[in-house]
């Protein structure tokens, strides 16, 4: 039992993400219940993963890759275009589902205190597992290719991931917090998600921008998060597998690096402004 | 012995707002901020008190009085826009019985998950399941899902999950309306049970009866102000008075 020499604590006031990460048995029970409830009375469960990215995908390179012969330009556009795909994928996942966790999981939020950013981290760690799946087929399909990576590659991919991972959870922390007051939060959000797939080198190359856009706009351009990813997973997945010579942006690793600065400046103001406004959350939601 | 909970100068406004559209306050940004875009309310005004290490304190008054939002207060769901709140140990709420349960998952899936919620760690968790799962009498049903119990069924679980997460401190909501009448008397009996252990009880209930049984001391609320402090039978006799 407590003493008289113990601190006393202030009730619903916490440690931010550090208190997730501290009960990160919670955390792991949300995203197993997350992973049970979004495929309740289904079928095919979780094989829905897969099955959604995979007819997004064809109807993608059908269109572009056939149709419009843009693969004509780039060599194996198929893996081109998946590798980044699925990065685009798991980052509209993630942002999505975090900016609704919080009002989706407003019984618990009225209800009990317990540390909100689990609701945010809980979305982007769910569509990691996800993304897991898609990155199988990506493996597979690079081996196939002839695929041979070196160990450099390999960390950059992993940079890539970390990247969209912790720009997610910023932005999703962001804009979770501010859908509790306004739910047009996640209208915007959703907006920003149709736009995503078009601001990175998915499905055209980098050099195409270049071609186009004045210098400046291409700094912008290649500075942003999911691009700096897309373009590491590129040089993982795909540039391994290319025969003909292709240009690769320049400096890969540190654009990487600042990429990984601009997504730890995301989860820095993600996380202040959540706390900011946390303290209103279970009477607003 | 010292206090368990201190609250001092407690302050609380609602702001009434029915509408959570952005348009309609740029609307009101470009009008020149005319009139008030939200309405507001005091639920709570200036409430201190201390309750003190192993006491069982109920939050008596009338409905809209303020006593589950100094709950809420308590166990930080909300926070004060003026005064503070200290508590000293392990804070266990149950504003509302079942809040975290899932109707979609297992009723051992929610008891982990709730339990979680809760506070309790991994290992606590394994130690006490099956007293939990003992003392809700619902053994043959625990793996099925919650959605097809009958409410008696779900809250009786959901009351078993939080009397065993061994707070020092617990926040009690109306909850002993739980079940059959034996079941009642079992949570009482648990109630009573943990108070012995030396764990301190905040209770909210509108069973004066019951409160002048198994509390020490009554806080009576009204219009959010505190209007009497003393023993419970005294705070319920104040409260019969005015009814």
């Amino acid at each position: 039992m407590a003493n008289s020499t113990d601190i006393y604590a202030v009730p619903g006031v916490g440690a931010g993400l550090l208190d997730v990460f501290r009960r990160r048995y919670l955390l792991k029970l949300i995203v197993r219940k997350e992973l049970r409830v979004r495929y309740r009375g289904s079928v095919l469960g979780l094989a829905w993963s897969y099955v959604k990215p995979l007819v997004q995908y064809l109807v993608l390179f059908f269109a572009l890759g056939i149709v419009l012969r843009v693969g004509d330009q780039i060599p194996n556009y198929a893996l081109y275009m998946f590798s980044g795909v699925i990065v685009v994928n798991f980052f509209t996942e993630a942002f999505s589902n975090a900016t609704r966790s919080i009002v989706w999981n407003a019984a618990l939020v009225k209800k009990i205190y317990l540390p909100r950013e689990l609701f945010p981290v809980a979305s982007v760690w769910v569509a990691a597992v996800h993304f897991l799946p898609q990155l199988v087929v990506l493996l597979a399909a690079a081996l196939f290719s002839g695929w041979r990576p070196d160990v450099m590659q390999l960390v950059g991919a992993a940079l890539g991931f970390v990247i969209v991972a912790v720009t997610a959870t910023g932005l999703g922390l962001l804009a979770g917090a501010i859908n509790v007051f306004f739910r047009d939060a996640e209208n915007i959000v959703d907006m920003l998600m149709m736009i995503v797939t078009w601001t990175s080198p998915v499905l055209y190359d980098w050099t195409m921008i270049r071609r186009l856009a004045p210098d400046w706009v291409l700094t912008i351009y290649q500075l942003n998060p999911v691009t700096v990813a897309v373009e590491l997973f590129h040089w993982a997945f795909w540039y391994p597998t290319v025969t003909k010579p292709v240009e690769l942006p320049p400096h890969l690793m540190l654009t990487g690096l600042a990429g990984l600065g601009m997504a730890a400046v995301f989860l820095i103001i993600g996380q202040l402004v959540f706390r900011r406004l946390e303290g209103h959350f279970a009477q607003e939601v | 012995m010292g206090a368990a909970v201190i609250v001092k100068g407690l302050k609380k406004t609602f702001n009434l707002r029915h509408s959570h559209s952005l348009k309609e306050t740029l609307v009101w940004l470009v009008k020149g901020r005319k009139g008030d875009l939200t309405k507001k309310f005091d639920a709570l005004h200036d409430v201190s008190f201390e309750i003190q290490d192993g006491e069982t304190v109920a939050l008596l008054g009338f409905n809209g009085s303020g006593k589950s939002t100094l709950l809420k207060l308590i166990s930080g769901v909300i926070l004060p826009d003026q005064g503070t709140v200290r508590t000293k140990g392990r804070v266990a709420g149950l504003i509302e019985v079942g809040a975290g349960f899932h109707p979609d998952l297992s009723g051992r899936e929610n008891v982990f998950l709730n339990a979680a919620i809760l506070g309790m760690t991994e290992q606590e968790i394994n130690e006490k399941f099956d007293e939990i799962v003992a003392f809700s009498e619902i053994e043959q049903f625990i793996d099925t899902e919650v959605k097809f119990y009958s409410s008696g069924m779900f809250l009786r679980l959901a009351f078993a999950v939080a009397v065993h997460t061994q707070p020092d401190i617990f926040l009690v909501d109306e909850i002993l309306a739980v079940g059959d009448e034996p079941f009642q008397r079992k949570c009482l009996a648990k109630i009573k049970q943990l108070s012995d252990e030396g764990r301190t009880l905040v209770v909210v209930s509108h069973d004066l009866d019951m409160i002048s049984r198994i509390c020490d001391r009554g806080v009576v609320l009204s219009s959010g102000t505190v209007q009497f402090e003393g023993p419970a039978d005294q705070a319920v006799a104040w409260l019969r008075e005015r009814n």
